[in-house]
């Protein structure tokens, strides 16, 4: 099982990626006692059958493991989700695309750790595969709202490339201070 | 701390550049490959990226990549690294934390000596065929 929310974030981003899409798009939504996760891509999708088929944890397409009988990715979260009161969906067309939305609720006694987006970000970003993909993360605190948003095509030409650490290292101080902007009004929010 | 903007982002670039070309001396021949699956996340494969890239940036070893995979079929010893590294074969290492991650960089980057004790295999071979993608 992941150990903390931005794991789960992870793994289904790279679902994502590896459905051969194009385009992907995160948005992380938090408010004080939820948090809401948005992955959308326009991967390879999947058939009817398929769908119903995902959220049992011993059900693989088998393509890249041919003699694995488990996928574990979408039932931990499923699991994890369940245990807070949260919410799952997912939307999936053969041939044009996926979108799986889940809610925590963080305040739950069972949530787990929201984890460290920046890490996460930087390597949700720095695949060697060919995609674009757009982060938006937002913060809402009382009347308080901080976001910003990540465009990895927009960074991938400034930067060259994502697999040399100096490279790595700029992409993570730049992640770093957008979210840092999020952390104070979270200090704000503390103070009242 | 202020946001960055795109801008400065460019400008901090430029002011490494010059620095990253000192350091670049053997060219991008060694490659650190993180198996980041269900099976290595859970495990802890993201703290292992984070290491990784703190103790290559300490030791300013540009000259080496770092790229991210799925699974590469060893999941009962994951966090899985796999190094390529000239004059040496390329070796998949099993259960490494942070503190192997270190090790790997001084030993096996730095010395060409192995770290034995988390030596594990080539990938499966159910997924060798399609190197592992």
């Amino acid at each position: 099982m992941h150990a903390s929310l931005c794991d789960f974030l992870l793994d289904i981003g790279h679902n994502a990626i590896e459905a051969d899409s194009k385009n992907i798009c995160l948005t992380i939504r938090e408010e004080r006692f939820l948090i809401d996760f948005t992955v959308k891509d326009d991967g390879k999708g999947m058939s009817e059958e398929v769908k119903k088929k995902v959220s049992d944890p011993f059900y693989t397409d088998g393509v890249k493991h041919k003699s694995r009988k488990v996928g574990l990715g979408i039932p931990f979260l499923i699991q994890a989700v369940e245990a807070v009161g949260g919410r799952f969906s997912l939307e999936s067309e053969l041939g044009k695309g996926t979108t799986v939305f889940f809610r925590f609720i963080k305040n739950h006694i069972d949530c787990p750790p929201i984890g460290d987006f920046v890490s996460t970000f930087v390597a949700l970003l720095s695949f060697k595969e060919g995609y674009q993909m757009v982060i938006n993360r937002s913060l809402l605190l009382d009347e308080n709202k901080e976001e910003y948003q990540l465009d990895r095509l927009e960074l991938l030409e400034l930067l060259e490339d994502f697999s040399t650490i100096g490279n790595l290292k700029l992409l993570k101080s730049y992640v770093q201070s957008q979210e840092a902007a999020l952390d104070e009004i979270r200090r704000q929010g503390w103070q009242k | 701390m202020a946001k960055m903007t795109l801008e400065e982002l460019r400008k901090l670039r430029d002011s490494k550049k010059s620095d990253l070309r000192k350091r670049d001396i053997a060219g991008k021949d060694f490659q650190i490959i993180i198996g980041m699956g269900t099976c290595g996340i859970a495990a802890g494969a993201k703290g292992v990226f984070d290491a990784f890239m703190e103790e290559l940036d300490a030791r300013k070893l540009d000259n080496v990549a770092v790229t991210q995979t799925g699974c590469m079929g060893l999941c009962y010893v994951e966090p899985t690294v796999e190094i390529i590294a000239p004059d040496m074969p390329p070796v998949i290492y099993g259960k490494v934390d942070a503190t192997v991650a270190r090790l790997i960089v001084e030993d096996h980057i730095m010395k060409k000596k192995m770290v034995s004790d988390h030596v594990f295999d080539r990938p499966s071979a159910d997924i060798i065929k399609d190197g592992g993608k």
